[in-house]
């Protein structure tokens, strides 16, 4: 809104410079008003920004201290993580393995299987259809992820894993193993990638399906060589959010992977992840200004650099797209 | 001639099967994952059958497995997801209507923009330990915990400096980690609102936050009462966090020490002091039932658990999804 052109109320007859000046009084006031009111949202506005300044702050303040104890070489390269032993070490290299495996598990499972739900969605089911499968399928995104652990713990192991791998292929399983972990963070993510990719196939322009189906080209041909490569980058940063939200997974993990950080690659074995460790370490009570405390922050430091990394690419990659198509 | 037909043939037949073969890789991605939901679900309750009751929802507590109950961790909840709710919406709402409907298109409104949609992402862990150090701990200014009493004329109300593991402290951690998807929501929201409402306000004389009060918040409101509950049931089931900043799975009483509402009759100012209090929510009761050695209580008390915080939340998403197909009929633009 532009601000009214003051009144020279000096050329005015008397009615109307009252008239005038009671004019200028109200919008004084409401703009008095109006701008308090600006204020008042764009700090609300700012609020946000704040609580990235103070994670970034608290987590940097106190892993400098972490820092100063432990060598920064020895926190990034050690492949021991003991804090919680009298003979401590700070290699996060295990935690890191861990995470890693449940995300690769994770993905291996819900990446292919929430792009073919959401192939299926985009290009095959009737509207009727998409319009029930899609809230349910967000609602198995809403369940609490204590839930999936519970799930993982209690029947995954003990019902599938344990009967398949122990009884049938003669392999060890542990009770707490990462491979009961990655498969339910697999389920865990795969609403999400079918949520955002079929928002990002919908989006390919309904022409490009046209042209391929006027060069005799059939369903498959045009789902798979003209929509998914159209719609790639998209679908890339779906990926790459939902493998965030995995790196980030805590309860499901700590509970059904077990709380042993070990450099291993069989899948079957108790593992411990960044999150994981901050859950175990956190829900006791922890002494104040120990190590082990500090430790904690920069483990948190790093864990919140992994995911931000991958957020920040997926949503530059997504504007990209969005730019395309519009 | 006839060879080429041949090959003809038998190439359109391949490609018949792998367009069959295909569609039904897709259906069953679809339709195997509500299979497995449905199935998932199931047996949760399986394990749960005959553990829930009424006795179940409203005894405190206990280590024996056929005594616990869940009246402490449901009072909790809910004065936890209400209070985080009365202090994310309006700051959330109001973020977003500066950024839809104030903010100029530039530097400062991409950086505000990607600031959220990266706070989004960040891990409920990473929250749990800012709400620590920032609401438990108060950034560790005070040597040992201090006792104050702030006298607000009809009542005194004790609290203690740092916070510790009260409900404020959750309730303030959690209202961060919503915070971001309340402002998305409610931007969606205020960005359907057609500007044609906005000009005919205008053009009637109305001010800018006039036209917002009057006629752009009522027709986002369906929208962001949406997304605001959705954030809720999410909050309802946050885990991590809670059990970052300590909070104790034992506790065996509401929050304030309210048994009931002829309780709150007489004392009135229990109301006021149950943020000060010690809790525990649903969620993190579950999570200490699964950990319990005990074979009855980390199979069937927590699955009994689990069902009940799975009812509270299909509440708040039925709801939700009730509220949007009413104003969706109502009113097309």
């Amino acid at each position: 809104m532009t601000e009214p052109k003051p009144v020279d109320s000096s050329r005015l007859t008397s009615p109307l410079r009252a008239a005038g000046a009671d004019l200028r009084r109200r919008f004084t006031w409401q703009s008095t008003t109006e701008f308090f009111i600006r204020g008042t949202l764009f700090c609300c506005a700012l609020l946000s920004v704040l609580t990235t300044l103070t994670i970034v702050g608290v987590l940097i303040t106190e892993s400098w201290a972490f820092f100063q104890t432990v060598s920064f070489v020895e926190f990034m390269t050690g492949t021991q993580w003991t804090p919680q032993f009298e003979d401590q070490h700070f290699g996060v290299l295990p935690l890191v393995f861990g995470t890693m495996q449940i995300t690769l598990l994770s993905g291996m499972i819900g990446l292919p299987v929430g792009l073919l739900a959401a192939i299926y969605l985009s290009e095959y089911a009737a509207p009727m259809t998409r319009n029930i499968v899609k809230p349910v399928l967000e609602l198995l995104a809403g369940i609490p992820t204590v839930v999936y652990g519970y799930f993982a713990l209690r029947f995954l192991t003990p019902n599938v894993l344990k009967p398949v791998f122990q009884d049938w292929l003669g392999l060890h399983v542990d009770g707490f193993n990462a491979l009961s972990g990655g498969i339910v963070v697999g389920i865990m993510i795969m609403p999400m990638v079918c949520s955002l990719s079929e928002d990002v196939l919908r989006a390919v322009p309904q022409s490009l399906r046209e042209a391929g189906y006027a060069l005799g080209a059939t369903k498959f041909d045009v789902s798979v060589k003209i929509v998914v490569p159209s719609a790639l980058s998209g679908i890339f940063a779906s990926f790459l959010l939902a493998l965030a939200r995995g790196v980030g997974e805590t309860m499901a993990v700590s509970i059904a992977a077990g709380q042993q950080p070990s450099l291993t690659l069989n899948p079957l074995n108790q593992i411990q992840t960044m999150t994981g460790f901050v859950i175990n370490v956190m829900k006791g009570d922890v002494e104040v200004g120990s190590i082990l405390e500090k430790s904690i922050y920069a483990v948190a430091l790093l864990l919140f650099l992994m995911t931000l990394v991958m957020n920040m690419v997926s949503q530059v990659v997504l504007r990209r797209y969005r730019e395309v198509y519009q | 001639m006839n060879q080429t037909a041949d090959a003809y043939r038998k190439e359109l037949s391949r490609r018949r099967r792998l367009v069959v073969a295909f569609e039904w890789l897709c259906r069953c991605a679809a339709w195997g994952s509500l299979a497995l939901l449905i199935f998932f679900l199931g047996a949760i309750g399986y394990e749960a059958w005959g553990w829930v009751s009424f006795d179940f929802l409203s005894r405190a507590n206990h280590y024996e497995a056929d005594k616990a109950g869940m009246m402490g961790g449901i009072w909790g909840s809910i004065w936890l997801v209400g209070l985080s709710t009365i202090l994310s919406v309006p700051v959330g709402v109001g973020a977003a209507i500066y950024l839809e409907e104030y903010a100029k298109a530039g530097w400062l409104k991409r950086q505000i923009q990607l600031n959220i949609s990266n706070l989004a992402g960040v891990p409920s862990v990473v929250y749990g330990i800012l709400g620590f150090t920032v609401f438990v701990r108060c950034f560790g200014a005070f040597e040992r915990p201090q006792e104050f009493v702030l006298s607000l004329g009809f009542i005194d109300l004790p609290f203690r400096l740092p916070f510790g593991a009260v409900v404020l402290s959750g309730a303030g951690t959690l209202t961060l980690l919503s915070l971001p998807t309340v402002i998305i929501a409610a931007q969606e929201a205020l960005r359907a609102v057609p500007p044609t409402l906005r000009h005919a306000s205008y053009a009637l004389g109305a001010t800018k936050w006039q036209t917002i009060w009057h006629q752009v918040l009522p027709a986002a409101l369906p929208g962001i009462l949406t997304g605001v509950i959705l954030s809720m049931s999410r909050t309802l089931g946050e885990t991590a966090p809670l059990a970052v900043l300590g909070v104790a799975s034992q506790v065996t009483f509401a929050p304030g020490k309210i048994r009931g509402i002829s309780d709150l009759a007489t004392h009135p100012e229990k109301l006021v002091q149950a943020p000060f209090d010690k809790f525990t929510a649903m969620p993190l009761q579950v999570y200490t039932w699964i950990d319990d050695p005990d074979q009855q209580i980390q199979v069937h008390v927590a699955a009994a658990g689990i069902v009940v915080l799975l009812a509270f939340l299909i509440l708040m998403n039925s709801v939700a999804i009730l509220i949007r197909n009413r104003f969706q009929q109502k009113i097309r633009w």
